[in-house]
């Protein structure tokens, strides 16, 4: 048993947090947030080739670091703690997941250059947190394919230059088996896309999917038999969504403690009054406590699918919960303060108001992690 | 005697009040009241609907008859209150009829009254309050605003803050500071101030929802008329705490709770859950639904109480702090539940299916995407947590109750 990081992690980490330092404060992403694209071509440049972050978790035969899990919670900790808006989650963590599952080396390389963003259209609006609740469809054109369905609140969409989206090829809507996974172009003819911001200043679309063309080779992996692969890709995306949860929770701790300190009421800093310590020692303890659950999601990737699945969910809950705790009382304990745009607490507690309800509410996770257990028993 | 139900005067009233809703709330109104994205209700609707009860004599429920008041018994304003929510419409502002009447009823000169009272009900005048400065907020005694004596008028300088549609206010009232004595609730001066006084500026303050409804004053030699003193100088502070008595009498979280969760249950029977029924029907979520019902019932009958309490002439001791604390607790809650709802839709930043109190200032587009509940649900979440942060936080309350126990 060893939780220390290496060398090379203490490094990786350092000189992330310095380059966001400069170069994601926090007046420069509000303003890059509320512009017109939503998000800024130069640091996403930045990232992939000055710091070689984009591929520091991908494979050196596509031109990455070799890193793994632990690379991509550091890293992912990191983006949180400085609220980047750039899809590294969804390019580099999500597509580059499912890529790799598919062999897709040219697209890897293309990610790790910076070339390309990606975005993975899987849900659709009536089918809240399930995976395999997938009415789009693909049909065979040919030597091709033609696609058309409905994909809800895709996150980052309207950034990406390639789409992955989850279409059943066979079986009925809620099935399992029959899912396929296409690469698809999102300026191709017959895909609309609906952008709109989200409450944490990202971007999403819904996407209309109208007898759209695909060749042969849009198919990543194999077809019919992608479910096992999108959810174990999913048990990544919740281990690394979770690490970036603890950066937005460490500033949300950080930044309270700070502010109490030296805001006065009745004469005193209102940290000395012992209601606020308390509440304070109780966010630090959750903050400890779902790090825990997140390191354990972590070095369970690669364990056996049941094991794998409930260290997620189990992740998820812990890191639900302690979003929502810290989160809110950040708020209060900043009293008006926290009601304004001005001030960052604000704008972590509607990042963690997201990242709560992406890939699943805590109820779901609840509910998944006890039939998982019921399973197993 | 106890007895849970109405009686049939009660009744009685309770039918008058819906008809009148019934005939007067159009959809335009309505929907202001329906799609708020706060407690604070779009302007012009909400106006709109004071003058509609102004006409009926009904603007001002708690204020006696002979000012032009509804006069209604505490439990005539339970009724209203539960009755005009359950019709969806919005809230009239409460700065003018529910905070500064009042004060003006109960310290104010035949003069103040008779020129402030009628205008304010017919909404002619739309009130500020100006209270809190950057350095007195719970600890609002240790405000500085100086209001320095010149013969007839006082002379203020200094900053206020949060002040609640300060920038469409013509008329605000405030806390400002014309004397140092030993304790610091003395030497505070209850003043009215017109708004379009030279020296008074009015900067905007921005959600974290993107709306624009709080505000900066900042006054600068603003010359006020010693005429607009309510009470006497150095002694408002007596002012300010029978205002907070008076607004929280009749105070009743529940009516609104209970709505509201009804509303969120039938939104819930709209989605599909996590399992194979709709969303009402999951485990889970059902549990939190009982949950939230069982606190709100017994919330309710616990303002019930108070108001009884109340009628026979007790004062409400810890009720009034009791029901805030739980009272915002449970709107929170209901926010949280929404979100449940809303799902992954309510990720989208989308205020055009709202009826926002203020203008909002964040990009956004022109069509919704997702049911409307939930582009809703998020904004009330964001700002519903203003709830316990306000009218005396959640943590002062509970000091509030700790000496009220003796501790
Ligand atoms: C949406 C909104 C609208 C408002 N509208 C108006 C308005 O129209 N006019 C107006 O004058 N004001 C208004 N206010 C201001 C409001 O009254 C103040 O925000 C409130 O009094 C708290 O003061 P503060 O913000 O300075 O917080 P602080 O007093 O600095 O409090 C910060 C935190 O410390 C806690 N705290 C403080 N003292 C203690 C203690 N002794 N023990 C334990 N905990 C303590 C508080 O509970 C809070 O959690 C509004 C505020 C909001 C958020």
């Amino acid at each position: 048993m060893d939780f220390t990081f290496s060398d090379e992690q203490v490094q990786l980490r350092s000189s992330l947090q310095s380059y966001l330092a400069e170069r994601n404060g926090f007046e420069r992403r509000v303003k890059i947030s509320r512009s017109e694209p939503g998000w800024s071509a130069d640091l996403w440049r930045g990232l992939a080739e000055e710091l070689g972050i984009i591929g520091a978790a991908l494979p050196e035969s596509v031109g990455g670091i070799g890193g793994g899990p632990v690379e991509t919670m550091i890293i992912m900790e990191e983006l949180g703690a400085s609220l980047v808006l750039e899809p590294y989650f969804e390019t580099a963590v999500v597509a580059a997941g499912l890529l790799q599952a598919g062999g897709r080396e040219a697209e890897l390389e293309a990610i790790v250059r910076g070339d390309a963003r990606y975005a993975f259209a899987w849900a659709e609006p009536e089918g809240r947190y399930r995976y395999h609740h997938v009415g789009t469809r693909a049909v065979r054109d040919g030597s091709g394919w033609r696609l058309s369905g409905m994909k809800a609140v895709v996150g980052a969409a309207p950034w990406a230059t390639h789409l992955l989206v989850s279409a059943r090829t066979g079986g009925d809507i809620r099935d399992r088996d029959g899912i396929s996974l296409f690469l698809v172009d999102p300026a191709a003819c017959g895909v609309a896309m609906r952008g709109y911001p989200t409450i944490d200043g990202r971007r999403a679309a819904d996407i209309r999917f109208d007898d759209v063309q695909v060749d042969a080779t849009a198919l990543v992996g194999t077809e019919g038999t992608s479910l096992s692969l999108i959810e174990k890709v999913g048990d990544v995306a919740i281990a690394a969504l979770g690490a970036e949860a603890l950066g937005v929770m460490r500033r949300l701790v950080q930044d309270t403690i700070d502010y109490t300190r030296q805001r006065r009421q009745f004469g005193q800093p209102i940290s000395s009054f012992q209601a606020l310590q308390h509440r304070m020692v109780d966010m630090f303890m959750k903050l400890e406590l779902a790090t825990s659950a997140v390191y354990l999601a972590t070095l369970s990737l690669d364990a056996d699918a049941t094991e794998r699945a409930k260290a997620a969910s189990a992740a998820k809950v812990s890191v639900g919960q302690a979003l929502r705790f810290i989160g809110q009382n950040a708020v209060q304990l900043h009293g008006g303060m926290g009601m304004t745009d001005e001030l960052p607490v604000g704008h972590y507690f509607k990042r963690a108001t997201v990242i709560e309800g992406e890939l699943g509410s805590t109820d779901y996770h609840l509910a998944r992690y006890a039939e998982l257990s019921k399973a197993a028993a | 005697m106890m007895e849970l139900a109405w009686n049939e005067d009660e009744l009685r009233f309770r039918d008058e009040v819906r008809a009148f809703l019934d005939a007067n709330l159009t959809d335009e109104i309505r929907a202001a009241g329906l799609l708020m994205t706060s407690v604070y209700a779009d302007h012009e609707r909400s106006l709109e609907w004071q003058r509609i009860l102004h006409a009926r004599g009904w603007a001002a429920p708690a204020w006696p008859t002979e000012y032009g008041g509804a006069g209604w018994s505490v439990t005539q304003r339970y009724i209203f209150s539960r009755e005009r929510v359950a019709a969806g419409a919005p809230p009239v502002s409460p700065m003018g009829i529910q905070m500064c009447g009042p004060a003006i009823i109960g310290h104010g000169t035949p003069e103040q009254k008779a020129y402030f009272l009628p205008r304010m009900l017919s909404g002619e005048h739309f009130w500020c309050q100006g209270y809190s400065e950057p350095g007195a907020g719970s600890d609002l005694a240790s405000l500085q605003m100086r209001a320095e004596d010149d013969g007839d008028h006082l002379i203020c300088s200094g900053q206020k803050i949060w002040n609640t549609h300060a920038d469409i206010a013509n008329w605000g009232f405030f806390l400002v500071r014309t004397g140092k004595y030993d304790r610091p609730q003395k030497g505070i001066t209850f003043l009215l101030i017109d708004m379009a006084t030279p020296g008074v500026t009015v900067r905007p303050i921005i959600s974290p929802s993107g709306e624009h409804i709080q505000n900066e004053i900042f006054l600068d030699e603003v010359r006020v008329p010693k005429s607009n003193v309510v009470g006497t100088i150095d002694d408002g502070w007596t002012v300010a705490k029978y205002l907070l008595e008076f607004e929280r009498g009749g105070v009743a979280y529940a009516p609104e709770l209970q709505v509201r969760l009804d509303a969120i249950e039938a939104a819930a029977r709209q989605v599909p859950g996590d399992g194979t029924g709709t969303l009402r029907e999951d485990a889970a979520f059902s549990r939190r639904v009982a949950e939230a019902r069982i606190a709100i019932s017994e919330l309710e009958i616990y303002e019930f109480r108070a108001m009884s309490a109340e009628a026979e002439g007790k004062s409400p001791g810890a009720s009034a702090s009791i029901m805030k604390i739980r009272g915002t607790e449970l709107q929170q809650l209901l926010t949280e539940l929404g979100l449940i709802v809303a799902g992954r839709y309510g990720f989208a930043y989308q205020p055009q299916a709202g009826r926002p109190g203020g203008p909002v200032q964040f990009p956004h587009g022109d069509d919704v995407n997702g049911p409307d509940f939930a582009a809703i649900a998020p904004l009330r979440y964001l700002n519903e947590r203003a709830g316990t942060i306000y009218a005396g936080s959640n943590e002062i309350q509970r000091n509030i109750l700790a000496k009220l126990l003796g501790l």
